[in-house]
């Protein structure tokens, strides 16, 4: 909505200054609310602890949130066209599999094909979701509920009980989660630099800013003649893409990988992008916001441990987290709905 | 939830149709995707003794030290007799998941059930039923209430492997300082008792007077999770000096984490490993010295225990005896349980020498 710069038809409404007009249009950004959430709690976990901004601190909060940041990134795509992508966790988990077998198979492999292999299977998979739910046209929480299972069934399958260990893997790979570049991981270094590439479309270009009019009203959409199944198609093999980096990179910073790896993964960046703000209706939102949604949850963790806080916890802060969003995002919602009545009033 | 976006404008009757086929197809896909959670393979050779049937039933499928203990599991019973050797489980290590598997075995008639309890508890009734149906249920592992089951197969005496986690860790850190706990999951039956003779250790031994144990916490055997448990543990108690995980996911986890970070070699860790997963870091100094028992052994000795109880030999009560193939004649101690053998201990003099 806000970031839909079409949407605030220049309503002269009679306000006391210039400042409070961009205080207040500053306030109805949906990025904002969570940033500001992200602050105080770095701040009040600093304060209380200060190893927490420690140099290992640090890395390790990037470190923690670059997995989280990528498939949020992607998963908010797919749920700004009001679908959803519940198999991330599962094409995750195949992807880091693979990377395993890769460099168990084929020693001395280049890390860059690896990487490329990575997105070209996760691409694949990301393809199969996107065209059952364009071409079945059957709602994308039932398929990709579906697919969550067959992917891991398939992982399961393939992998049996073998895992691959960081030590059969290059050290050069390893070192990508370890080695810093201005106190930033190189890891999540990729990690912004898939956020402002995702990001720079989704606001510059026709297609980006066709996912957003899918996602407000899909059959109007089609009449309005956007090629509603391509893009659709288009954000789910995206999703699959970044769900297959996010599965290298996994492979990279953790030890093991097997079958199990990433399971329940995809209800964490499912949080992490309506806490960001991108609303689970489709339409609005940012992967911006779904971005930095990825990080408080992720710091969230970190934070209640630095404080000693009981892990049961954690899990209630998010819950109560989600449904804050929920609710900032109705009562804008309604704002807006208001306003524009108001407007559309004056101009008759 | 508006996900059931109806784009489609086609006629009632096609939507309907596709609706329809799209609930089918969502249910068989997740019949199918759960219905992995079996790796049975009959080893339909031998056929000695009629056609007696094992099933072993792991914490979880796929997970590597499972494997190890299940191929000796599978070595014992084709050994021993058993005309089927069955492998079932969960995927995921949580308190009910194995019930439903207990209740299939129970239903086609398993001669023998090898368990290894997630939960004390919560596989109670189901075994119960299992016995009632002629089972005999052999708890190894990780042990069940006693009163569900015939024998417990142990991996060592439990206050063996607790003593000599403390031993190592207090040599690693030199006898002083705060260390912390990383286990598996809250109520695993083994993790809390070794847990417990170590702090009876920590409290009791007066060279263990400076030491301090400041944290216990839950890495549920998840390698991501006990990762983040491991960096929690070293943000939330600066002064750390030691982490001992008597886990093998818990140790490599943690090891992994130390290995990367500015943690390695300040602070010690030790527990239960496997030396194929711990030797990179054996070698690179992040863990001096581990222990552990051969697992494949734990599984030989059930498989064989299982035997007995079904030819009558023993009936899990104290002094029966019973020949375990090549490791010979065991005995059954107090509350029906088996020792297997005393724990090792790896550091990198000797990791090479092992293979699982």
């Amino acid at each position: 909505m806000t970031t839909t710069p079409t949407s605030t038809p220049a309503a002269p409404e009679r306000e006391a200054g210039g400042g409070a007009r961009l205080l207040g249009s500053l306030l109805r950004l949906r990025e904002v609310p969570v940033t500001l959430a992200l602050i105080v709690l770095v701040v009040v976990t600093y304060l209380a602890n200060p190893l927490f901004l420690g140099a290992q601190g640090v890395k390790d909060l990037l470190l923690n949130a670059t997995i989280v940041i990528i498939l949020a990134v992607g998963q908010a795509l797919v749920i700004i066209t009001r679908n959803v992508d519940l198999s991330v966790g599962s094409i995750l988990g195949l992807v880091a599999f693979s990377t395993g077998t890769l460099f168990a198979t084929f020693p001395g492999i280049p890390i860059i094909v690896v990487f490329l292999a990575g997105m070209a299977l996760g691409a694949l998979l990301g393809a199969v979701n996107g065209l059952l739910v364009t071409v079945a046209k059957v709602p994308a929480l039932v398929i990709t509920l579906g697919t969550l299972y067959i992917y891991r069934g398939l992982n399961n399958a393939w992998a049996g009980g073998k895992q691959y260990f960081a030590g059969d893997r290059p050290d050069a790979f390893g070192s990508l989660s370890v080695d810093t570049v201005l106190g930033f991981p190189l890891i999540t270094l990729i990690a912004i630099v898939v956020v402002v590439v995702v990001a720079v479309y989704m606001v510059g270009t026709r297609p980006g800013r066709d996912l957003y009019a899918i996602g407000s009203d899909p059959a109007a959409a089609e009449l309005f003649g956007i090629p509603v199944s391509r893009r659709v198609f288009l954000a789910f093999l995206t999703n699959g893409v970044l769900a297959g980096l996010a599965g290298v990179l996994y492979a990279s910073r953790f030890n093991s990988v097997g079958a199990t790896t990433g399971s329940g993964l995809e209800l964490d960046v499912v949080a992490a992008a309506v806490v960001g703000g991108v609303a689970i209706f489709g339409g609005s939102g940012s992967v911006v916001g779904a971005a930095i949604g990825a990080v408080l949850l992720t710091t969230i963790t970190s934070a209640l441990t630095a404080l000693r806080v009981d892990k049961f916890w954690q899990q209630a802060i998010v819950g109560a987290l989600i449904l804050a969003a929920i609710i900032i995002d109705r009562i804008a919602g309604l704002r807006t709905a208001k306003k524009l009545r108001v407007s559309e009033a004056r101009d008759v | 939830m508006e996900f059931i976006s109806n784009r489609a404008r086609k006629g009632r009757g096609a939507r309907r149709v596709s609706v329809l086929a799209a609930a089918a197809t969502a249910f068989a896909l997740v019949a199918t995707g759960c219905a992995t959670g079996s790796t049975g393979d009959s080893t339909d050779g031998a056929a000695a003794d009629g056609d007696l049937s094992i099933t072993f039933i792991p914490k979880q499928l796929n997970n590597p030290y499972t494997d190890v203990v299940l191929g000796g599991g599978k070595d014992g019973a084709k050994q021993a007799g058993f005309a089927s050797t069955q492998v079932v489980g969960p995927l995921e290590a949580s308190a009910s998941s194995q019930v439903s598997f207990i209740n299939a075995e129970t239903q086609a008639g398993t001669n023998v059930i090898v368990i290894a309890a997630n939960d004390p508890d919560a596989v109670g009734p189901a075994l119960q039923e299992a016995r009632d149906a002629g089972a005999k249920i052999v708890a190894f592992d990780s042990d069940t209430n006693p009163k569900y089951r015939d024998v417990f197969i142990s991996q060592v005496v439990a206050k063996d492997v607790a003593l000599i986690q403390t031993k190592l860790i207090s040599e690693q850190i030199g006898g002083k300082g705060e260390i912390a706990i990383l286990s598996a999951t809250a109520n695993a039956t083994n993790q809390n008792e070794w847990i417990k003779f170590m702090e009876e250790e920590l409290a009791s031994n007066p060279d263990y007077k400076d030491i301090k144990l400041v944290a216990k916490v839950y890495g549920d055997d998840d390698d991501t999770k006990s990762f983040q448990e491991a960096q929690g543990l070293l943000q939330a108690y600066p002064n750390l000096k030691g982490i001992i995980s008597p886990t093998t996911v818990g140790i490599a986890a943690t090891a992994r984490y130390l290995s990367t970070s500015d943690y390695k070699g300040k602070v010690m860790l030790t527990g239960l490993g496997l030396p194929n997963e711990m030797r990179p870091f054996v070698k690179d100094g992040t863990v001096t010295a581990f222990a552990l028992w051969d697992p494949a052994q734990l599984g030989y000795v059930a498989a064989y225990a299982g035997k007995a109880l079904v030819d009558g030999d023993i009936t899990g009560k104290e002094g029966d005896t019973f020949t375990a193939g090549d490791m010979g004649e065991r005995t059954v101690g107090k509350d029906g349980i088996v020792i297997v053998g005393p724990p090792t201990t790896f550091d990198k003099n000797n990791i090479d020498e092992y293979d699982f």
